[in-house]
């Protein structure tokens, strides 16, 4: 079975972007609230903000010395590359036509909303995405669960 | 990794990979003066399908060979994804990195 998403590769090689008005006002604010907390975020090497963590990952974990020699090299590169992202999706969030650039940076702001999500959330490979309605993680978690469904959309649409 | 969610056709049943996984730098040489190596580690947020179209992107590999490092990714915990001098190897995790995967190196022990 063919997995036919929001997010469909066109005959001209760009994509069709079929997402409501909710939907896209939910990626707004959720791009503005990971802005914010790079912005936040002004440390050097690495993540201060436990939950940004996934963002600026580890290249050495056993040689500390080289670990904060990479991170130091990279993290004006990796903040650069999120934002560049978010940017993109910014500036694109009520079209319905995306070329593959812009795609791709939409696929990047998505995949880190769910790193930072799903470190907030602690998800594991067992977390039930749909969740107890009475758990107060519920919508976080029905948000999380959304953004996997859209990354995979892209995945499917760039990878067809 | 997370599977699938929404589809029917990938991350439905343990699959073993059906074919056999080159080991990044063994095929292309046996130098022993290549000592670095690029690892991807099992992660519960990262989709398997987007894991796999990372490997294609940034490494050129096949959907078949980049399929079967992300399975050995989800069932073993990590796979072998690259490998070279430390410079290369450094500029492959960053790469990575950028794309949100969870990417270390090592000497090649």
């Amino acid at each position: 079975m063919i997995f036919r998403g929001p997010i469909r590769r066109t005959r001209r090689g760009d994509f069709d972007v079929r997402l409501s008005e909710s939907e896209r006002q939910l990626l707004a604010s959720l791009v503005a609230q990971l802005r914010a907390a790079l912005e936040d975020d002004t440390e050097a090497g690495g993540a201060k903000d436990p939950t940004l963590k996934r963002l600026f990952p580890s290249a050495y974990p056993d040689d500390e010395h080289r670990d904060l020699e990479y991170r130091s090299m990279v993290h004006d590169d990796l903040v650069a590359r999120h934002r560049a992202s978010l940017d993109t999706v910014e500036s694109t969030l009520s079209a319905t036509r995306l070329d593959e650039e812009a795609l791709l940076g939409w696929m990047g702001a998505v995949n880190d909303l769910r790193l930072v999500l799903g470190t907030r959330l602690d998800v594991s490979e067992e977390t039930e995405l749909v969740p107890d309605p009475d758990d107060p993680d519920a919508p976080a978690l029905a948000v999380y669960g959304y953004l996997g469904f859209l990354l995979e959309s892209m995945v499917e649409a760039v990878s067809g | 990794m997370a599977p699938a969610q929404f589809t029917s056709t990938a991350g439905s049943a343990p699959v073993t990979a059906p074919f056999e996984v080159d080991q990044p730098g063994t095929d292309e040489t046996t130098d022993p003066d290549i000592p670095w190596i690029v690892l991807v580690w099992n992660d519960p947020i990262n989709l398997m399908s987007y894991v796999t179209w990372v490997l294609q992107k940034l490494f050129g590999y096949s959907r078949e060979k980049a399929t079967a490092l992300m399975l050995d990714v989800h069932y073993k915990g990590r796979a072998v994804v690259a490998s070279g001098t430390r410079e290369k190897c450094e500029l492959d995790v960053f790469r990575l990195h950028e794309h949100g995967l969870w990417a270390t190196m090592q000497h090649d022990r």
